[in-house]
């Protein structure tokens, strides 16, 4: 840095230009060359001069930023009249004007009517100066307050995951966080010690504060009042404290899953698909660690063959659409060379929608996992298929009435397609919109699609005309769950609260946070009814199996095998 | 104008070089001066005369402060007449020593003055001198009258800038600069490298001077090409003052600039020792580099010292002040660092207590520790001054309930130490869009108060307990003074509320002190005034004048009534709070006075500033008696431990420096801040030191592990360096971030529990 600045160092002078110009704003017309120079220099030295005046200011002011008011303040001492009607901005924009041959450099001020003025409502009276008193430390120890910073920054946890025997004492970590990652992972020595030496590390207990915490957490999450769901959910995405309690949530998430899609619990599935948003919203947490556990969960809402106990009525459909969301905001968020999840995640939905046996209910998550991917998956995967899907649906639909369930999973899939493809379809195709056209491109749906996308182009030209028109109001549609939990309410709303069986001793027993997938004594009850029932549905086993396996070999069971994926990774 | 020059000069001279009555400088006058002695009584009867009657409680017995401007212009002509005789008759050894008595600043003489400031010794002179100019300069550019103080300044410093700068009028070839900077270099680099960093440090000095002895006689082209070529060659810790010297380019750019003024005023120190200083000579005297040479011998002072040479990383902690390093003579001054006698309180309340330690069932503990308490205090500390070295106010019985207070609340502190780590308090401000300047608690941590950048300062109740003002004097007329809890009926109960703001400042407040006794506040502002508040009526009782410019900081005595303050005019004033003038100037930083602090026995005063250095002042007599440097950047923070032995202080730079004040050196160096550190504090016992910083952070350092670790006795005292460890990581105990929230103040209860106090940032 400090070359950096020395480059600076060598005197740097105001244009003789910006001379002439001030000299013309004052009246003076005609500045000989000579003065000009004359000028320039004296008034950059004068300039120099109040700044590192006004610097005394700002230092003594606590401040980083040098304001107005600090120069003001050094034109005093320098016994020069203070410039007035400056106020400090965040932001004061130059702009550039070029007349008679040269660049001008201004401040834009817009004239303001006071009448405006006058007749604008008050703005709101800021608030007063209070104060505030909290435990930075407490006997030395910083406690998990939402007043403090997170206890162990996100960084660190990752350092903690990635390189255990970095993982350093704080208040030390300016040393230890430097080192690179990955080395020396590669001897089978190295990994040997790191082995006898991880064990330790890998015991720890969660104080009785954060046992109750986690209780009240985890019922109010599956609870039957929804006023205290949010409010958990809530901490759950803000809280900085949750890191150590992460292994529990996340096997809480993935046995319940595992449970209650057995169990056919719709409502439950959605309030744990919930609880999973929560923890992704938490910038304080590093997940990466425990999404072999999240992950399966998720996908097995999506594409479970069956999720509620009557399929014909409930909306089940809304969990689908919103795991599907979350897949697709994971696979952003965590997707990485190394890991793949994205390309994989794409593999499995593929697979299965090509079987022709798969149930209309997993055909339904597939397409809506690889249609919140984005654009180009959709392009690429899902156009294509568009014929051979809209001849099954037409089977469906025009074919004799097997049974009204698959009759509402096809009009499901056909609407979920139309909605997706019609618009990607009037990005990419051009126009004229002609309805045979499409008939021979797509199919039985062709006829349909070619009015859906009449109307999405129709709606991206009037949204355009907005754009333009104001400056940029993009809203983006955020995924919620709001809207199924009234649709679920009537159904399942009574019989919520000793449905899902959490393991009781699960507050106690992961004593080793990163392998938490292996199972537990305590579960196996679960275990069997998992089994048992998964005879009936072999497609959604299949489905989980599949997850399950992968996730559990490849991703981190614990860390030297994602160590050793990532240094032959780079290699 | 005139009046002002002169009065400041003469506030100067008694303060420097005259301690109490009769001056130390007689003593080392020699007897002939019996013509001289005649003068001298005379301009202080004038002075002390205005100020004998001070007040019964005992003020200092003060040096002559205020001087009518036309007597003491009669004084000083009798003086240029008196000296104008003996130069004639050739006895210069009486000239000097006049001079240096009187403190004449000769007008006629165009030399530099050497040896003014007859109180640090002849090696001060410097000081001495740019004192004096920059106080003319100052007091001429007081802002009474803005139209013309432009002129009128100039006409007042041309006689001092052109002494300063005529040293640069006798030139060499400008073209060969670059050649003989060149030549030294090349040589420094090619000694053996026990002496090179050494003399390394000539680099600095000698190019600073080179450049402006070019600019000074207009040859600003080979100026900018100097300094282009060898700027970057310099220690980064001079930046600043690069880029301040960068902007130099003309002539007429050097009249106006103070800085530079003081930095060829006050000789550049160098301490190198002597096989180095001997290599140099003879290099320089064999190539007739005399261009050098002449700089060295008229602008650097070399405080050569027999022993091993320094090592690189020793000179970097030592170096890096404004005007190089301390000379070691200057630390030699004794220090009375130990403590007062605590004064003995028999106390009827001590029953109370010991009813109330005996229902607790413990009364035999009780005994013992009142028997410790006792023999404690008795015992005289050889290293404190004398109980009235400096008169102190009595102490009112309320001061007594007080320490009663203290003493009880002390049994109960917790005893800190690596293992047992404070627990930290955090006050965060809210909503402070003003900006936040200054924090200061009371000793018993009951209120809190803060300054604003938007001229208000602010008063809290750290307590439940709601703040009251005293009914108005109709309604306490009306009182039953006769009555036990009078002191609870003068409260008016209307008024309660959680914090009460004080208007009267008229510029942002970047300094704040209670009284010990929670009576008074202290602030101090950019209007230039320190203020005196009321905790009673909440209402101001005085304004202080005499700064004239930003009041950077202030502090209330450990004892009351005396205060200190200093600001951008370069030096630190001490006031009695019942007199309008100060007692004392403290006269020779040469930049601004950032922070000031007293030391617990009230016999010092130890003040920071942005020329990078830390100087103790004896409050007695106005002397500096120790001379810090090493830091890199403006001081802003500072802290005596609770035994008066030690001080810390911290700077822009994010280091803690400690020193051993009694000896003169500095023991300690804490690096993990990466901000400037705005707070420090020691914890009640000195066990820990904690300091806050704009980094958000509040760490915990060992400061007994610190202290306990040096080796300091008289003979690593006189080499006046001694090896630092680099050991910062050993002694951090801990460190707290807070969320966003830079740490503006610190403070330990009297129980050990660290409040920290800030304004949150929301950006």
């Amino acid at each position: 840095m400090a070359e950096e600045r020395r480059q600076k160092l060598c005197s740097v002078i105001l244009p003789t230009e910006s001379m002439k110009a001030i000299a013309e704003s004052v009246g003076v017309g005609s500045l000989q060359e000579e003065s000009c120079l004359a000028l320039s220099e004296e008034v950059s030295y004068r300039i120099k001069e109040i700044a590192q005046d006004a610097l005394k200011f700002m230092h003594h002011g606590k401040r980083r930023k040098l304001t107005t008011g600090d120069i003001d303040h050094a034109l005093k001492l320098k016994n020069v009249e203070p410039l007035y009607g400056f106020q400090s901005q965040e932001f004061i924009p130059f702009r550039f004007a070029s007349g008679g041959g040269r660049e001008l450099h201004f401040y834009e001020e817009k004239e303001v009517d006071l009448s405006d003025i006058i007749n604008t409502p008050l703005p709101r009276v800021p608030l007063d100066v209070s104060l505030k008193a909290h435990w930075l430390s407490i006997d030395g120890v910083q406690p998990a307050i939402p007043e403090n910073p997170p206890p162990v920054p996100k960084e660190q946890q990752k350092t903690d995951s990635t390189e255990p025997l970095k993982a350093v004492k704080p208040g030390q970590e300016e040393e230890g966080s430097i080192q690179t990652k990955g080395q020396g992972a590669s001897s089978a020595e190295v990994k040997g010690k790191e082995k006898m030496r991880m064990k330790p590390r890998s015991t720890h207990e969660l104080s009785v504060e954060q046992q109750l915490y986690y209780k009240e957490i985890t019922e109010a999450c599956v609870g039957s009042c929804e006023a205290k769901r949010a409010e958990a959910l809530q901490s759950i995405a803000t809280d900085p404290g949750l890191y150590q309690m992460l292994p529990r949530f996340s096997t809480f998430i993935s046995e319940g899953v595992r449970v209650n899609v057995v169990q056919n619990n719709l409502a439950l599935l959605i309030y744990l698909m919930r609880m999973v948003k929560a923890l992704m919203d938490n910038p304080t947490l590093y997940l990466e660690k425990y999404l072999h556990e999240l992950i399966p969960a998720v996908v097995t809402c999506i594409v479970s063959k069956q999720l509620c106990l009557r399929p014909d009525v409930d909306n089940h459909w809304a969990l689908r659409d919103f795991a599907a969301r979350l897949m697709a905001q994971s696979c952003k968020t965590f997707s990485t060379t190394t890991n793949n999840i994205q390309s994989r995640i794409t593999k499995t939905f593929t697979k299965a929608l090509l079987d022709d046996k798969t149930q209309w209910t997993t055909r339904y998550g597939c397409i809506a996992g690889l249609a919140e991917l984005g654009h180009d998956v959709i392009k690429t995967l899902i156009i294509p298929r568009l014929s051979v899907e809209g001849a099954r649906i037409k089977a469906v639909m025009d074919g004799p009435v097997v049974s009204n369930i698959d009759k509402i999973g096809a009009d499901h899939v056909q609407s979920l397609l139309l909605k997706h493809c019609a618009c990607v379809v009037a990005k990419t195709r051009p126009l004229p919109d002609m309805v045979d056209q499409y008939k021979a491109d797509y199919g039985y749906l062709g006829t349909m699609l070619c009015s859906h996308v009449v109307k999405a182009r129709a709606q991206a030209a009037f949204q355009a005309q907005t754009v333009n028109r104001t400056t940029l109001t993009i809203t983006q549609p955020r995924p919620t769950l709001s809207m199924s939990q009234s649709g679920l309410s009537a159904s399942s709303g009574s019989r919520t609260p000793n449905i899902i069986k959490v393991p009781s001793s699960l507050t106690l027993m992961s004593t080793r946070p990163g392998t938490p997938t292996q199972p537990s004594p305590p579960a196996t009850k679960y275990i069997v009814m998992a089994t048992s029932a998964g005879a009936a549905s072999t497609q959604q086993v299949r489905v989980l199996n599949e997850f399950v396996s992968l996730y559990l070999s490849r991703l981190p069971r614990h860390l030297y095998h994602f160590r050793a994926c990532l240094t032959s990774d780079r290699r | 104008v005139r009046h002002d020059t002169y009065y400041a000069a003469h506030v100067m001279t008694p303060l420097l070089s005259a301690p109490g009555e009769k001056m130390a400088a007689v003593q080392d006058a020699p007897m002939e001066l019996d013509s001289e002695k005649e003068t001298k009584p005379e301009i202080l009867s004038d002075g002390t005369s205005n100020l004998s009657g001070n007040t019964a409680s005992g003020t200092l017995s003060s040096p002559p402060l205020t001087a009518g401007g036309a007597p003491k212009q009669e004084d000083q002509q009798t003086l240029i007449a008196v000296l104008q005789f003996l130069r004639r008759n050739k006895l210069t050894e009486s000239v000097d020593i006049l001079r240096r008595e009187a403190c004449l600043e000769d007008q006629e003489d165009s030399q530099t003055l050497d040896g003014s400031g007859g109180g640090k010794g002849d090696g001060d002179g410097g000081d001495a001198n740019s004192l004096l100019s920059r106080v003319s300069i100052a007091s001429a550019a007081a802002p009474q009258s803005t139209l013309t103080p432009i002129p009128v300044k100039s006409e007042y410093d041309q006689p001092d800038v052109s002494v300063v700068l005529s040293a640069y009028s006798q030139q060499g070839d400008p073209s060969l600069y670059q050649v003989y900077y060149t030549g030294l270099k090349n040589f420094i680099e090619s000694v053996l490298d026990c002496h090179r960093a050494e003399l390394s440090q000539l680099f600095y000095p000698l190019f600073v001077h080179m450049y402006l002895e070019l600019v000074y006689n207009n040859h600003e082209t080979k100026a900018k090409a100097f300094f282009e070529k060898f700027s970057g060659d310099q220690e980064c810790y001079y930046q600043d003052d690069l880029q301040i010297l960068c902007g130099l380019t003309k002539k007429e750019h050097l009249k106006g600039n103070e800085a530079l003024l003081d930095f060829r005023t006050s000789r550049f120190v160098l301490r190198i020792s002597r096989d180095s200083y001997q290599l140099l000579k003879r290099h320089l005297q064999e190539r007739h580099n005399n261009q050098i040479w002449n700089i060295i011998q008229e602008h650097l002072y070399i405080d050569i010292f027999d022993g091993m040479p320094r090592s690189k990383s020793q000179i970097d902690s030592m170096s890096g002040s404004f005007a190089g390093e301390t000379r070691r003579e200057v630390n030699k001054a004794k220090v009375f660092y130990g403590l007062l006698k605590e004064p003995e309180i028999e106390v009827p309340l001590d029953d109370e207590d010991d009813e109330a330690e005996n229902e607790e069932g413990k009364p035999k503990k009780k005994k013992t520790k009142k028997d410790s308490m006792g023999s404690k205090s008795k015992k005289q500390d050889p290293n404190a001054p004398q109980q009235n070295r400096i008169p102190l106010p009595e102490l009112k019985d309320s001061d007594k309930l007080d320490k009663i207070m203290y003493m009880k609340e002390s049994t109960k502190r917790i005893r800190l130490g690596p293992e047992n780590l404070p627990s930290i308090c955090f006050y965060s401000f809210l909503n402070a869009y003003q900006g936040l300047t200054a924090v200061d608690f009371t000793d018993d941590s009951s209120l809190l108060a803060g300054g604003f950048a938007d001229s208000t300062v602010r008063v809290w109740s750290a307590t439940p307990k709601k703040l009251r003002k005293v009914k108005s004097a109709a309604e306490l007329n009306l009182i039953d003074k006769e009555s036990d809890d009078v002191l609870e009926r003068i409260m008016d109960e209307k008024t309660a509320s959680e914090s009460k703001n004080l208007y009267g400042h008229s510029g942002p407040v970047y300094g704040v002190s209670f009284s010990p006794d929670r009576n008074y506040l202290l602030s101090s502002s950019e209007d230039g005034t320190v203020r005196l508040w009321s905790l009673q009526t909440f209402t101001c009782l005085v304004g202080y004048k005499g700064h004239n410019y930003p009041v950077w900081d202030t502090h209330f005595s450990p004892f009351g009534y005396y205060f200190v303050s200093g600001g951008h005019d370069r030096v630190a004033r001490l006031w009695a709070t019942d007199h309008y003038q100060p007692l004392r100037i403290f006269a020779g930083h040469l930049a601004d006075v950032t922070c000031t602090r007293f030391h617990p026995n009230s016999n010092y005063v130890v003040t920071g500033s942005t020329d990078r250095t830390i100087r103790l002042w004896d409050v007695l007599n106005g002397n500096c008696v120790r001379f810090f440097t090493g830091h890199k950047g403006p001081i802003h923070s500072l802290a005596f431990s609770p035994n008066g032995k030690f001080l810390a202080s911290g700077s822009t730079d994010g280091r803690v420096l400690l020193w051993d004040i009694g000896h003169g050196l500095m023991i300690g160096e804490l690096k993990g801040h990466t901000d400037t550190i705005y707070a420090l504090k020691f914890s009640r016992d000195g066990e820990i030191l904690a300091s806050g910083s704009m980094d958000n952070t509040v760490r915990l350092w060992d400061s007994m592990k610190a202290f306990d670790d040096m080796e300091t006795d008289d003979f690593t005292a006189a080499t006046g360096h001694i090896p630092l460890p680099d050991n910062s990581q050993e002694l951090l105990l801990g460190m707290y971030h807070s969320k966003s929230t830079p740490v503006t103040h610190l403070h330990f209860t009297r129980r050990n529990l660290l409040l920290a106090a800030g304004a949150y940032n929301s950006q």
